[in-house]
């Protein structure tokens, strides 16, 4: 029994990649078999129809569900696309600008105590619900939310920001802040004391060292984040249903209305390649900035 | 602070400027309780080559920094050509520096880098180029100006990041354990490098190392550091040959010495003779440890009248098992009155 044993690992250990072999094997089935299988699915299903009689799927291969989504005589999916990936951008940027400072502070000036402090109070969010945190950001921007009472109560007038765009970039900006923060914070955290030290030897002010070697050097960890920034407000359908408007749907919605109360399956999954694609492209420029590296 | 009484020659460059080139008065750095830098007086003058020689944690890196502006002085004044630029940050010196471990830009190509100081100026785009191509010269690296600096070896990187401080002409050059990262053989042509380089462009260097055989080999002269001190300062021969201390005898080269009468004297391995035990003069004792070199043999001497000397013979005639086998047999050492010195004990009751 032990002798068998024995030969057992020898085999690993005469044949290093069988090592690897054995390892991967469970998880890359599982991703071919239920992620990559299921976007096949997805794909396909996009060129196939429902018969709007019957409401029956029919397996007819056409493109006319993509003719709809990016039509221009009637461009509401157009619009919509446009909102979310406007969104997003809007999101990712804001975030950039308000993680820098953030995160250069933790990485570079906070002593390690009160690092470990910021440290919890970013991270400490992401531990409750994100439903509950929408639900809360909806009682603050509601007409007669907190953010209105606040602003009545030292005199000044009523912000109607509810249910709009705003409120989504606000909640948006609010929810993802953390992913963009810890990219940032790894990025600046490896910069070196002394490429600092050196740029100001060479002649460099503080703003020009920041120009010139801070921010460069923490470009991949922006890029990073920003990939979550991104594809998770170009995913998101909650928060447009919780504090966006009547006009206000993303892609997402529009995917979920067509799954459930529409029963349109094959449009859903021709909309939903939208941001697949979009990400796809995304991905290959952060790969180019070294968006990679950083991670 | 140990003082020696030796006349300090001028280095051949020092009537040329009257100013020296650095001059710290009084200087005091201290990290909390920790003190860095006692307290250090030193003037460097024009062209020379000087060197920061001590231990880790002497002081000799801090007095570096104090010079380049990344620290601060708790008290006493840093002169730049005359001018107190104590208080000025490190980009409004004239001065700049090679980090140990290069601190090159990663992000920029090593044509980039050696023109940041220049772009930075303001220095306009052809001027730059030619400046750094002549500096990539200088460092004999000319055809490296389009890598980044991770495609570059250890010895290259070096020598770039040299090039990226002279192209700027600074009025004197500081450099923190440049070679510490090489290998032996490496280092030893960089010494030489860096030698023909000082003196082909004519700049001050100050130049903070731990290895002893370095700073002797390439020094104008040099101050030796012991805890935040300045312990002797001189020309290589005159401490290597001559010193104050007992830290000095000990950190440059073997700790030689001997106690006579409540005086301690020092004398320098291989200025000794060893002779066998038959005659009258001299120290007698007997062979404790043999420890063969190869171009040399180290034999640590026991004395009757108390007290241990090494002794260093050149391997001329004798060879490894002549060597080893004079372990334990009876000397007597002789040598010349004047290369034994008294010395101080330390200077800091």
């Amino acid at each position: 029994m032990r002798r068998a044993r024995l030969r057992f690992s020898a085999v690993f250990w005469r044949r290093p990649w069988f090592k690897g072999l054995a390892l991967l094997t469970p998880p890359v089935a599982a991703f071919l078999l239920i992620y990559v299988g299921a976007l096949t699915v997805l794909f396909i299903s996009a060129f196939w129809s429902v018969d709007s009689f019957t409401g029956k799927l029919e397996h007819i291969w056409n493109i006319e569900n993509f003719r709809i989504v990016f039509s221009t005589t009637d461009p509401t999916y157009l619009r919509i696309a446009g909102r979310t990936i406007g969104i997003a951008a809007a999101v990712t940027l804001t975030d950039a600008v308000l993680a820098f400072p953030l995160a250069y502070y933790m990485a570079r000036i906070a002593r390690p105590r009160t690092r470990t402090l910021v440290f919890v109070l970013v991270l400490l969010p992401l531990w409750s619900s994100y439903l509950v945190r929408i639900y809360a950001w909806r009682l603050i921007l509601s007409n007669d939310g907190v953010l209105n009472w606040a602003l009545g109560g030292v005199g000044l007038p009523h912000l109607n920001i509810g249910y709009t765009n705003w409120a989504m970039w606000i909640v948006f900006s609010y929810v993802w802040l953390p992913f963009m923060v810890l990219p940032v914070y790894a990025a600046l955290e490896r910069i070196p004391d002394n490429y600092l030290e050196a740029s100001g030897d060479l002649g460099a002010s503080g703003f020009r060292t920041f120009r010139s070697i801070i921010v460069p050097l923490a470009l991949p960890g922006i890029v990073a984040g920003s990939i979550f920034t991104f594809s998770l407000t170009l995913g998101d359908y909650v928060t447009p249903l919780l504090v966006g408007g009547a006009g206000s749907s993303f892609i997402g919605n529009v995917v979920y209305e067509n799954i459930g109360v529409n029963a349109n399956v094959p449009f859903a999954a021709a909309f939903a390649t939208v941001p697949v694609i979009i990400m796809a492209v995304y991905l290959v420029i952060a790969r180019r900035l070294g968006a990679f590296e950083a991670l | 602070m140990a003082t020696h009484a030796l006349p300090e020659t001028p280095p051949r460059q020092q009537s040329a400027r009257a100013t020296p080139d650095v001059r710290l008065v009084g200087v005091r750095k201290t990290y909390g309780e920790v003190v860095a830098v006692a307290r250090v007086d030193l003037e460097i003058a024009a062209g020379e080559f000087f060197t920061l020689l001590g231990p880790s944690g002497s002081g000799k890196t801090t007095t570096l920094r104090l010079i380049a502006g990344f620290e601060q002085p708790d008290a006493g004044e840093v002169r730049l050509a005359g001018v107190d630029i104590t208080h000025r940050p490190p980009y409004a010196r004239d001065v700049n520096t090679v980090f140990q471990d290069y601190a090159l830009f990663p992000h920029m190509t090593v044509g980039e880098n050696v023109g940041y100081g220049l772009r930075v100026k303001g220095v306009p785009r052809r001027e730059r180029a030619r400046r750094v191509a002549e500096a990539l010269e200088l460092v004999r690296l000319p055809n490296v100006a389009a890598r980044k600096p991770v495609q570059l070896s250890g010895g290259q990187r070096q020598r770039i990041a040299l090039a990226r401080s002279l192209v700027n002409h600074p009025r004197v050059l500081l450099l923190d354990e440049p070679l510490g990262a090489l290998d032996l053989k490496l280092r030893q042509e960089m010494q030489i490098e860096l030698k023909r380089i000082q003196q082909d462009v004519g700049l001050t260097f100050v130049y903070v190392t731990h290895d002893q055989e370095e700073a002797l080999t390439m020094s104008d002269r040099l101050a030796v550091f012991s805890e935040g001190r300045i312990e002797q300062l001189g020309t290589p021969a005159e401490v290597y040959e001559r010193p104050a201390t007992e830290f000095v005898a000990g950190f440059i080269g073997v700790s030689n010495i001997i106690e006579r009468d409540g005086r301690r004297f020092t004398v320098r391995p291989e200025k000794i003779e060893m002779r066998d035990d038959s005659g009258r003069s001299g120290e007698r004792g007997r062979i404790r440890d043999v420890v063969y070199v190869g171009m040399f043999t180290r034999y640590i001497v026991e004395l009757d009248s108390g007290g241990e000397l090494t002794v260093v013979k050149q391997n001329l005639e004798s060879s490894s098992r002549e060597a080893l086998e004079s372990r334990g047999k009876r000397v007597r050492l002789e040598w010349r009155p004047e290369h034994t010195f008294e010395i101080g004990t330390g200077g800091r009751e």
